[in-house]
């Protein structure tokens, strides 16, 4: 392509002393990373939505009516907790679809930031600081693990698995175990140095057992003494055990209530302040 | 340009030092940029511009030393400084993910600025950069030459009182490089102060008033480029080829010729005020060159003579 040097383009100019108010971005900073990463987001949002929706509604066909006309027959009116094992499944389902969501904006964004496209450095080199740069990120993970979990609700009203009002709740405590899993992963992702199929490792010894021994499909109570260590570490577990408590009313001891609600607000006072450390030793190098 | 002494400094390093380890990658190096100037870091890869950059761009912390950046000290007011601050890093950081138009948009918006004053600006840099027809591609569409351009435009953004480039032109074809250089040198007559690291001669010689020649870490020279030359080097330069087997062997019988040798491996350089007169010189004494040249001095002459090693290897 050949180019005319002689064309004169037109350039206002007052300096960015004038424009530009730097305590602006200090205070609102994080706000315009969330922006940029959902504007991102929307490039995929027909994926998001069409995942949201299908992947539900595929599990909760096979597992959900498939696995529960079985558990329910056999059990019948005494089953898991009085309730339906569709009932029973879905806090569970709903914890695992808030920790995926939130997951998913944490680890492969993140190394796209810090190694193939570096837009962490390059939101840095702005006034923006390493710092806000996590908030944003979680900012946005959040946006996106809510929809995922609401989607699922919808998803699990049209199957009669949960109440309309326990919706709120319900979003709440997987939106919780989201945050505070993903901080912790943000922090994790932000560490190493290249994808050395580090993340499928995680996936398969993490995320899977996380998924397969926290009480998901089955009470965590169920499990021998030596395997229910991993749901008393997972957020999974007491996601699911707080969503069934406060959804369906399964019984709990108060004080278990409070250990599960601390737990993943724990998790994520801990990710967060691992995450801001990481960001701004690696931004800074 | 010659800038008054007495212009407002934009930049002040004093002893500014930057360590890993053991490693001192920017070792004790005193500067000072004013308004308005464009002001040159040359030196080979691993000099410690870089680093030298990132500090400036109030990012990377120094290990010990003074810095100050628009009269704050960057290890304080790091946010305040980059929000006057444009940055061209050497690998472009463009966002895959957005379109041409929206990469500005978002870099816009980091800066605080609404999307109304964004919606024309953009326009503007679109223009500048010419890339008006490429607004709804997404990045990984454009050619090198493009995304530099991109990145630049990018940098101009939030209108910075100093605009800092790591190597704006490496890697980029002939044509390119030059359209970027007009492109600069339209930024330097809107008095924006000018930060430039390079490892091309040329690039130097185009764009800065002021060089700072770097090499392991430290300053070796620092003036404009004419200056540089005059005092580093003859005002011309003759190179001979006698064949890489014998210019050792040959250098020895030109002693004396010009001011100064220098014995490259695949040619002799004779630093001489009349080039033709030298060349004449060693003809008498019997010796046939090769292949003959005679040109101006250049930096790439005076990085030679403090450094001993060419540019770019």
């Amino acid at each position: 392509m050949s180019i005319d040097l002689s064309q004169e383009p037109k350039m206002t100019w007052v300096g960015a002393k004038t424009i530009v108010d730097p305590s602006i971005s200090i205070k609102r900073g994080a706000l315009y990373i969330a922006e940029s990463r959902l504007r991102a987001m929307l490039n995929w949002w027909k994926s998001i939505i069409a995942f949201g929706l299908g992947n539900p509604t595929l599990y909760l066909l096979s597992i959900g009516i498939g696995i529960g006309s079985l558990v329910d027959k056999s059990l019948g009116a005494n089953g898991i907790d009085h309730v339906s094992y569709l009932t029973f499944l879905a806090p569970a389902l709903l914890a695992t679809a808030g920790l995926q969501g939130a997951l998913d904006e944490v680890t492969w964004p993140t190394l796209q930031g810090f190694v193939w496209d570096r837009t962490f450095f390059s939101m840095n080199a702005t006034a923006i600081s390493g710092k806000q740069v996590v908030n944003g990120v979680m900012l946005a993970a959040m946006v996106r693990c809510a929809l995922q979990v609401f989607l699922y609700e919808l998803c699990l009203l049209a199957f009669g698995a949960i109440s309309w009002q326990s919706i709120p709740i319900l979003l709440l405590v997987a939106s919780t175990a989201g945050l505070g899993f993903s901080s912790l992963m943000l922090a994790f992702s932000a560490s190493i140095k290249d994808d050395d199929g580090i993340f499928a490792l995680v996936g398969r010894f993490i995320i899977t057992p996380m998924f397969m021994f926290s009480g998901t499909f089955y009470p965590i109570t169920s499990m021998p003494m030596y395997l229910q260590w991993i749901g008393w570490i997972s957020p999974q577990w007491h996601a699911t055990n707080l969503g069934r408590a406060l959804s369906y009313g399964m019984p709990i001891e108060p004080w278990l209530l409070i250990i599960h609600w601390s737990v993943l607000i724990g998790m994520s006072v801990v990710g967060f302040s691992l995450a801001h450390r990481v960001f701004e030793k690696r931004l800074s190098a | 340009m010659a800038v008054n002494p007495d212009t407002e400094a934009m930049i002040v390093a004093t002893n500014l030092t930057k360590s890993y380890g053991d490693f001192k990658a920017v070792d004790g190096i005193n500067f000072t940029v004013r308004k308005g100037e464009s002001f040159g870091l040359l030196g080979p890869n691993g000099a410690g511009k870089s680093t030298t950059m990132k500090m400036i761009a109030a990012t990377s912390q120094r290990t010990s030393g003074e810095l100050t950046i628009l009269g704050k000290d960057p290890n304080i007011s790091g946010p305040e400084i980059r929000a006057h601050l444009g940055v061209v890093p050497q690998q472009d950081n463009l966002d895959r993910e957005l379109k041409v138009w929206e990469n500005l948009m978002i870099y816009g918006r980091y800066f605080g600025l609404s999307r109304k004053f964004l919606k024309v600006k953009i326009e503007e840099l679109l223009e500048f950069a010419q890339l008006g027809e490429k607004r709804n591609s997404k990045t990984e569409e454009l050619s090198g030459g493009m995304k530099r351009r991109l990145t630049i435009a990018r940098g101009l953004v939030n209108e910075p009182e100093i605009l800092m480039l790591d190597e704006p032109t490496t890697g980029l074809d002939p044509q390119a490089r030059h359209i970027l250089w007009d492109r600069l040198f339209r930024l330097k007559e809107l008095g924006v102060t000018l930060v430039i690291t390079t490892h091309y001669m040329d690039e130097a010689e185009q764009l800065c008033d002021r060089l700072m020649v770097m090499d392991k870490g430290k300053i070796m020279a620092e003036g404009s480029p004419s200056e540089l030359i005059k005092k580093y080097s003859s005002k011309e330069v003759l190179e001979v080829r006698f064949g890489s087997a014998n210019n050792a062997a040959v250098a020895l019988e030109l002693a004396g010729i010009g001011q100064r040798l220098e014995i490259l491996p695949d040619r002799i350089l004779v630093y001489a005020e009349n080039g033709e007169k030298a060349l004449e010189e060693i003809v008498k004494k019997g010796l046939e060159p090769v292949t003959s040249l005679v040109r101006r001095s250049s930096l790439e002459d005076v990085f030679l003579r403090l450094t001993g090693r060419t540019l770019v290897d």
